[in-house]
């Protein structure tokens, strides 16, 4: 096939229209949810006193950092799927659930506590929190790389990173209803690992998934 | 060279709301521009250029997959020349070389340097004998023998909507078969 053929047949295709990514995402991640979702009640259920736990500014905090991320990463997913795009301008709105982070810890420093800083930090939960929020992202992750294939990211690995953050702060905003432990020492701790865990998984699948 | 890219950015506009004439006349515009492009590039890697067809059809139906990616309201060749890079540090790697792929081969090609294709692309008609029957029916009935769609449907019984699908999924399947070969 000659380049003039090609050109001739790929004008014969011009009719066709690819939905746009936003809509592609959208739609994998809804098809993926119910999966996440099903574990999510079959192996943990949301706590018991969570009528309770919601006047305590420290659970909804949680959910303000995952829902941060979560949403950050979506909109430097989108932008990351052109192939002209770089981390280096969008970047930083993945500094918004940090920040978030970091304002809560030293709001909980400031005042009086029970227990000691390292009870805090390291919590009851930090196994379920390491095991269920990496179970719970990665039907999601699987999703998003999925919806993700529409774009042309210049960089497969950091797309495919950003996914996996995406991911980790959905599964994560689930995770935190089931969580006993509200301190931000907590979150900022196996949030985080658990977040990073899934963003190397995302990293690794992304450089070939994500690969145009 | 201002102008010429002011150009492509209408003309692609055009395409995407539906002109096929326009979509046309951009793939040719672009053409010899890739193509000296990827000329340059294999030079500067010490490979021989006349595998330069074979990138520059890699990277018009990566243009053609991907133009959902393209945001209508900024300019088009910042677009295409990181598509156009993205291939040929592609096509270069798999050659088994270290790449020095500058954007600027892109941006600097002039206007009047329209070199003609030197050698027959294989790698796209190779992979082409590889798809499923009916994507490959379709895709030699319009590309090969250059049959219309309409004629193409009545040729192998099918709808016209048909033949529309199958010749995207060939178009798709051929990428695929490209990038993981």
């Amino acid at each position: 096939m000659d380049t003039d053929q090609l050109i001739r047949t790929l004008t014969a295709d011009n009719a066709y229209r690819a939905r746009p990514i936003g809509l592609a995402l959208m739609l994998a991640l809804l098809a993926a949810a119910p999966v996440s979702l099903l574990i999510f009640f079959a192996e943990l259920g949301v706590r018991p006193d969570v009528m309770t736990a919601m006047h305590n500014p420290f659970f909804d905090l949680k959910f303000a950092v995952t829902l941060a991320l979560a949403a950050s990463a979506i909109a430097v997913s989108l932008h990351l799927s052109r192939p002209e795009a770089s981390l280096r301008s969008f970047g930083w709105w993945l500094l918004i659930p940090a920040g978030i982070l970091v304002a809560a810890i030293s709001g909980e420093m400031m005042m009086p506590q029970r227990t000691p800083m390292m009870t805090r930090l390291i919590g009851k939960n930090s196994v379920a929190c390491m095991t269920a929020i990496p179970a719970m992202s990665l039907p999601l992750l699987v999703g998003a790389l999925y919806g993700l294939r529409q774009g042309a990211p210049a960089r497969p690995a950091v797309a495919g990173a950003v996914a996996g953050l995406l991911s980790a702060g959905l599964a994560a905003t689930v995770y935190a209803s089931h969580c006993t432990d509200d301190s931000p020492l907590f979150v900022a701790t196996w949030y985080t690992l658990a977040t990073a865990i899934v963003a190397s998984v995302g990293a690794l699948m992304g450089a070939r998934a994500l690969r145009y | 060279m201002r102008e010429r890219e002011d150009e492509w950015t209408d003309l692609m506009r055009s395409a995407i709301s539906g002109d096929d004439a326009a979509y046309h006349r951009l793939l040719k515009a672009i053409t010899p521009v890739l193509r000296a492009a990827a000329r340059r590039g294999l030079a500067r890697a010490g490979q021989p250029v006349d595998q330069s067809e074979d990138i520059v059809q890699d990277i018009l139906l990566a243009v053609h997959l991907k133009r959902q990616t393209w945001d209508t309201s900024a300019p088009f060749a910042p677009w295409l020349f990181a598509i156009a890079r993205n291939k040929l540090i592609d096509a270069l790697r798999r050659r088994g070389r270290r790449i020095f792929v500058n954007i600027d081969d892109f941006a600097e090609t002039l206007p009047g340097e329209t070199p003609e294709p030197t050698a027959s692309p294989g790698e796209v008609t190779a992979q082409l004998q590889g798809l499923p029957a009916r994507q490959r029916d379709v895709l030699q009935s319009i590309a090969v023998d250059s049959t219309s769609i309409k004629d193409t449907a009545a040729k192998f019984a099918m709808t016209e909507g048909a033949v529309r699908v199958a010749l995207h999924r060939g178009l798709a399947s051929l990428t695929a078969k490209l990038r993981d070969r």
